[in-house]
């Protein structure tokens, strides 16, 4: 499954002209409000009918204004996840859960109903009308409503915003397992921590324009975008390899500048996970450190530096072909470190998330 | 029927009767067949951006502003025995409106359609989009989107606008007398015969009690609708 996608339309106020591709997976649209990220996936879904553009979801054709085809939101069999939950007041819980159903191809692969209310939680309210609902429940029917539509490609609109910690933590590993089972995703996230697990691609918008798209650890790995990419929380995110537990119970990961010990990890040697790191929870050392608490030292030299209008800078430091860590540190360690591109150096990792990363195993 | 007119036979008189059957039937046809006209035109008026909807606008609310005689008389002019739609049906189809029942049912129609689109059309307004959005990326069609979203959602809307156009239709006078006349057992509604039975020397007994049944039928209609809407509301936007 892949999405390609170019679009132009003038609002008057504002006007848009994107284009990407979305190759399988989880692709997210990331950018600051108003950047015109529900715009695009509105006219993916259908809603949107752009003046330009051209949508083609895995050879099917949804949208080409210069061949005049547009095919209407029904047709298109696209799951929406909308920042509200829009869901039907006058129907139970259950009807909204199945109101997709009757209108998909039989034959069409889909979600089995009771293994989907389980994952959400909301198998006790299915026969209370939506009016009955909190925030968290009306937004996790509303997910349950758009995957049982069997839809081809699931787009989502900030779909954990209204979600508590909690339970944001029960959704995010089925999303993955969205993801993994081949469903592609359009993700639509203010979240950068969120991007960070969720998504191969990135595609990183701002007032109606592509600023970056590509490979999630790529955009993530560099320094000229790490601003517009969390800024604070920026980081970069590193395949890793569960290499097996160690005599004293931590996890040892192999990644490719050198072996992680973390605490709290899934403990099948071979499984693959993605490491989250803060450029802010990274500090730079030339020479390979003694005497220090940090367990996580890995090797590489920098590859670019991006300094900051306020005395900070962004560093890239490579670990391995097309893998990078980023460290944020003032220009003035950068300076006593005598850091420049090609400087062989050490990233000392104060912190590490990890989530599970099945697509980089396969 | 029979049964209720001889049950009630003591208290109305057969011309009585025959007016009050003859209006709730006129009433009755007059909103049903009103009612799908009433519900597209209140969805173009509440949904459509085309250019010149005012004037559909204009066209529907004109029988509100108009004197009665007025639009009953345009009646005349166009469903008439002479006139140009008139003829067309009575040539092709045989088929007339002139002095009729159905004349009745027509004026009622007309006079009460104002009243059943703008609660319609209110009812519209109020459903929010966002959820038809939602049904059409789920996969229903425009049809689908409408029959099982929209149309549960104005439900207590459309009932109020029928029964609102229901107690306009049995009320109807000034546009009904003038188009159909006032022909007893044909044409004489209950406003029409309380008329007549005014204008005989003692009546005003007969038209007292006309007059009693009009306002018995529509606080029944107004509390029944009451009824239905709550229910209604209650089954759409309930717990």
């Amino acid at each position: 499954m892949q999405l390609e996608l170019s679009l132009r339309h003038d609002f008057g106020s504002f006007d848009i002209d994107v284009a990407f591709t979305a190759p399988k997976g989880v692709t997210a649209l990331f950018g600051p409000s108003g950047a015109g990220k529900t715009t695009v996936i509105d006219a993916v879904a259908g809603l949107l009918r752009p003046q330009h553009g051209k949508v083609v979801a895995n050879g099917d054709v949804l949208l080409d204004t210069a061949a005049g085809v547009f095919l209407a939101p029904n047709r298109r069999r696209i799951g929406y996840v909308f920042q509200e939950p829009r869901l039907f007041p006058h129907l139970s819980v259950r009807s909204n859960l199945l109101y997709g159903q009757r209108f998909a191809p039989r034959a069409a692969e889909g979600q089995d109903f009771d293994k989907v209310t389980a994952m959400l939680g909301i198998g006790a309210l299915l026969d209370r009308r939506p009016g009955a609902l909190s925030g968290g429940e009306k937004a996790r029917v509303s997910i349950g409503r758009a995957l049982l539509s069997k839809p081809r490609l699931l787009l989502l609109d900030e779909p954990l915003a209204a979600l508590d910690a909690a339970r944001r933590e029960e959704i995010l590993p089925f999303i993955e397992r969205l993801r993994d089972a081949g469903l592609p995703v359009l993700l639509v996230s203010h979240s950068i921590g969120e991007v960070a697990r969720l998504a191969q691609t990135v595609v990183l918008l701002r007032n109606g324009r592509v600023v970056a798209a590509g490979p999630a650890a790529t955009l993530f790995a560099d320094p000229s975008l790490a601003a517009s990419l969390g800024g604070a929380e920026a980081g970069t995110v590193i395949p890793a390899r569960v290499a097996g537990t160690e005599p004293d119970g931590l996890i040892r990961l192999d990644t490719a500048g050198g072996p992680v010990f973390v605490t709290d990890a899934p403990t099948t040697p071979g499984t693959a996970l993605r490491l989250r790191i803060h450029a802010s929870d990274v500090i730079v050392s030339r020479t390979r450190p003694e005497g220090l608490s940090a367990l996580n030292i890995l090797a590489g030299h920098v590859r670019r530096i991006e300094a900051d209008p306020d005395g900070r800078a962004f560093v890239e430091i490579a670990i391995a072909e097309g893998q990078s860590i980023l460290s944020r540190l003032t220009q003035r360690s950068v300076a006593a470190l005598g850091l420049a591109p090609g400087v062989a150096c050490h990233a000392i990792l104060k912190t590490v998330a990890l989530s599970r990363d099945d697509l980089g195993a396969a | 029927m029979t049964a209720l007119t001889s049950a009630l036979g003591p208290v109305l008189s057969a011309e009585e009767w025959t007016a009050v059957v003859l209006s709730l039937k006129v009433a009755t046809v007059a909103v049903a067949a009103s009612l799908p006209l009433g519900i597209w035109v209140a969805t173009v008026l509440a949904r459509s951006r085309l250019p010149g909807l005012w004037l559909l606008n204009a066209l529907v609310h004109l029988p509100l502003i108009l004197p009665p005689v007025v639009t009953g008389y345009a009646l005349l002019l166009t469903f008439g025995r002479r006139g140009w739609v008139g003829q067309f049906l009575d040539q092709w189809f045989g088929f007339t409106f002139a002095f009729q029942w159905t004349g009745a049912a027509l004026a009622a129609a007309v006079m009460s359609f104002p009243l059943m689109v703008r609660s319609i059309r209110l009812a519209i307004e109020a459903v929010d989009p966002k959820l038809e959005q939602a049904a059409s990326t789920l996969g229903a069609s425009r049809i689908a989107v409408f029959l099982t979203v929209t149309l549960p959602l104005i439900a207590p809307g459309v009932i109020a606008g029928m029964i609102v156009a229901f107690a306009k239709a049995m009320g109807e006078f000034g546009a009904t007398i003038t188009f159909v006349s006032n022909i007893p057992g044909r044409t004489q509604t209950l406003p029409s015969a309380i008329y007549a039975f005014l204008q005989v020397p003692g009546g005003e007994v007969q038209a007292a009690r006309l007059a009693g049944v009009s306002v018995i039928i529509a606080v029944g209609a107004l509390v029944a609708s009451e009824v239905i809407a709550r229910r209604v509301a209650k089954r759409i936007g309930g717990q």
